[in-house]
């Protein structure tokens, strides 16, 4: 509990300081929403040339996008500690948080809180709320729960993918950019829904890096479109479980990360 | 014993990196490394209340050793044990015992108030609230933080900086105190601030403290024993005045006459350095005393102004190095 407390305190301070510089906070929110507006602009010239994709329509579309990057915001917020770790090692700063009386994950996810992620956010938002307003979406409360433990879920699994990410640098800096690719890849790949992909990508989401576990069902059961794919309906419910569970282990991995680096040093 | 290292060893494993497209590909499949012994069997004890210098030229093992003694590394084999506690098995149980201060960088945050940083620290050291507030104030009066204390850090100047380190590694009350080049690229005003405070703080608080540098000013104004190392092995551990004795026993002085000089021979003494009717001249007091010098250049020179002076540490030490080959 006085962990909690004492990360709140991390985050207080970290706004503070990124509100230090006001113009260049603003010019960062308003710069991290248009990216990704372009980026959904892309996605709907796609769907202008080909209508539908594998019985998706643009609007189904959008809603998935909309999940996958509100979730991706959330994570990008609260994990750039880990996101930006090489340089921490670089600048000797993992050094510091080693030596005070508190854990590695606690300081390093208070290092930094992103709070200009909130433009990719609000893009997220913007798109989610269009699609479900032409979707004609009934927001019951079984469909709001599955909503926001959608979220959940997928926010969890893109941290504990970032996590790994941070805990690979420990051996190699090279191995970055293999990692990069799972999670912006990751977040590109679950922006569509994942019947589109050849049935060995669709288990690799399912299974190994639970992608479509976490964000395809939950928004499938929105949608209404579960019966379509033979694929039971109460996986629509587990999202939060899974993402939380990636994420525990991915901190498991972090740790044998972080006894290499007390007995190499590098 | 308040620091006892017992045979820490250390090796590093240093990947050779090759040039150009073959290389490059060559090094994705099979990387070679060079091992690199950053120390060899290094033991040593500090006592409580030591302000002990540790010296050694660039890449001798002084990080290396402050690291393992500092939790942040294991050593390969050996062990040590700082205020009873082995410093790299029980990390978060340990390290809310020591300060440590880098030089080179820095542990507040940069677009903060310095009293920001300090608040942090209280809660991430869970220090209580009383023992808070009486011990920053005290520091703030040591340091003479007050003017500066409610500015950002990044608009304070060096020395600022430096003597705001040393506060935010105090704040909890540590017995043991790392200090790994703490006046580096300081002006000379506040490396004596820098002296005076971490001096008032071992006698005045009995805080043990270890401190590498490259400054031997540090050394003279503070320490009353060195550690010299070098090639990962510790190669002297004394006084000062051991240090002097072992490297050489001159003592030097300087001259200043009406006119030049005409060829210099005296036996046990000589000349280093001539300039303007400037003599610097080492002599080994063993083999002729003060006394016997001055009546010698007397008769010799006009003599105009005398002093004498120990041979700077600087010049002991880069003659130490050269001596032990580091």
């Amino acid at each position: 509990m006085e962990s909690i407390r004492l990360y709140f305190k991390y985050v207080k301070l970290s706004i503070e300081s990124q509100l230090q510089y006001k113009a260049s906070f603003i010019m960062m929110v308003i710069g991290h929403f248009l990216i990704t507006f372009i980026e959904f602009l892309g996605i709907w010239a796609l769907f202008q040339r080909f209508g539908n994709i594998q019985g998706f329509t643009f609007e189904e579309a959008a809603l998935f996008y909309g999940i996958v990057h509100i979730a991706f915001a959330i994570t990008e917020g609260w994990t750039r500690g880990f996101d930006i770790f090489p340089r921490l090692v670089r600048l000797g700063d993992f050094d510091r948080i080693l030596l005070r009386p508190r854990t590695t994950v606690l300081q390093i996810l208070g290092y930094d809180f992103q709070i200009m992620r909130i433009g990719r956010l609000c893009q997220g938002l913007v798109v989610l709320i269009w699609a479900a307003i032409r979707l004609n979406i009934k927001w019951t409360i079984g469909k709001t729960l599955l909503l926001f433990g959608s979220i959940i879920g997928g926010n969890f699994l893109f941290s504990g993918l970032i996590v790994l990410q941070a805990t690979l640098s420990f051996w190699s800096v090279q191995s970055l950019e293999i990692v990069n690719s799972f999670t912006y890849g990751g977040v590109q790949a679950a922006q569509y829904p994942i019947s589109i992909y050849k049935p060995w990508f669709r288990k690799i989401l399912i299974y190994i890096i639970p992608l479509a576990t976490v964000n395809y069902f939950p928004a499938m059961s929105i949608l209404g479109k579960t019966e379509l794919y033979n694929y039971p309906i109460w996986l629509g419910w587990i999202s939060p479980l899974v993402g939380t569970m990636f994420f525990l282990l991915s901190l498991l991995v972090w740790q044998i990360g972080v006894k290499h680096y007390t007995s190499t040093g590098s | 014993m308040v620091i006892v290292a017992n045979q820490l060893s250390k090796e590093y494993k240093i990947g050779q990196r090759k040039s150009g497209i073959v290389g490059g590909l060559q090094n994705i499949i099979h990387k070679e490394y060079k091992i690199v012994k950053a120390l060899e069997n290094i033991s040593f004890e500090i006592g409580e209340g030591e302000l002990v210098g540790y010296i050694g030229p660039n890449g001798a093992g002084k990080s290396t050793t402050i690291k393992i003694l500092s939790g942040i590394l294991t050593p390969d084999s050996g062990e040590c044990k700082v205020l009873g506690k082995v410093p790299y098995k029980e990390r978060i149980n340990y390290v809310k015992d020591i300060g440590v201060v880098f030089g080179q960088r820095t542990q507040l945050w940069w677009d903060l108030p310095v009293i920001d940083s300090f608040e942090l620290l209280k809660d991430i050291y869970k220090i209580p609230k009383g023992d808070y507030i009486k011990v920053k104030k005290e520091l703030i009066e040591w340091l003479n933080l007050e003017s500066f204390i409610n500015t950002p850090v990044r608009q304070l100047s060096l020395g600022q900086k430096m003597r705001c380190e040393l506060a935010a590694s105090l704040l909890h009350s540590p017995q043991v105190l790392f200090l790994d080049e703490p006046t580096i690229g300081l002006d000379a005003i506040s490396k004596l601030a820098v002296r005076e405070f971490i001096k008032k703080l071992n006698k005045e608080k009995g805080v043990t403290v270890i401190l590498t540098t490259h400054d031997m000013d540090d050394i003279e104004t503070l320490c009353n024993r060195v550690m010299v190392i070098g090639k990962g092995q510790i190669l002297l551990d004394g006084s000062l005045e051991t240090l002097r004795n072992t490297v050489s026993k001159d003592r030097r002085m300087i001259l200043e006459t009406y006119e030049g000089t005409n060829g210099f021979s005296i036996n046990g003494a000589t000349l280093i350095e001539e300039e303007k009717n400037r003599l610097m001249i080492d002599f080994n007091p063993d083999i002729i005393t003060p006394a016997e010098l001055i009546n010698i250049l007397s008769t010799k020179y006009k003599i105009k102004d005398i002093l004498i002076e120990n041979t700077p540490i600087e010049e002991i030490i880069a003659k130490l190095y050269g001596e032990l080959n580091i």
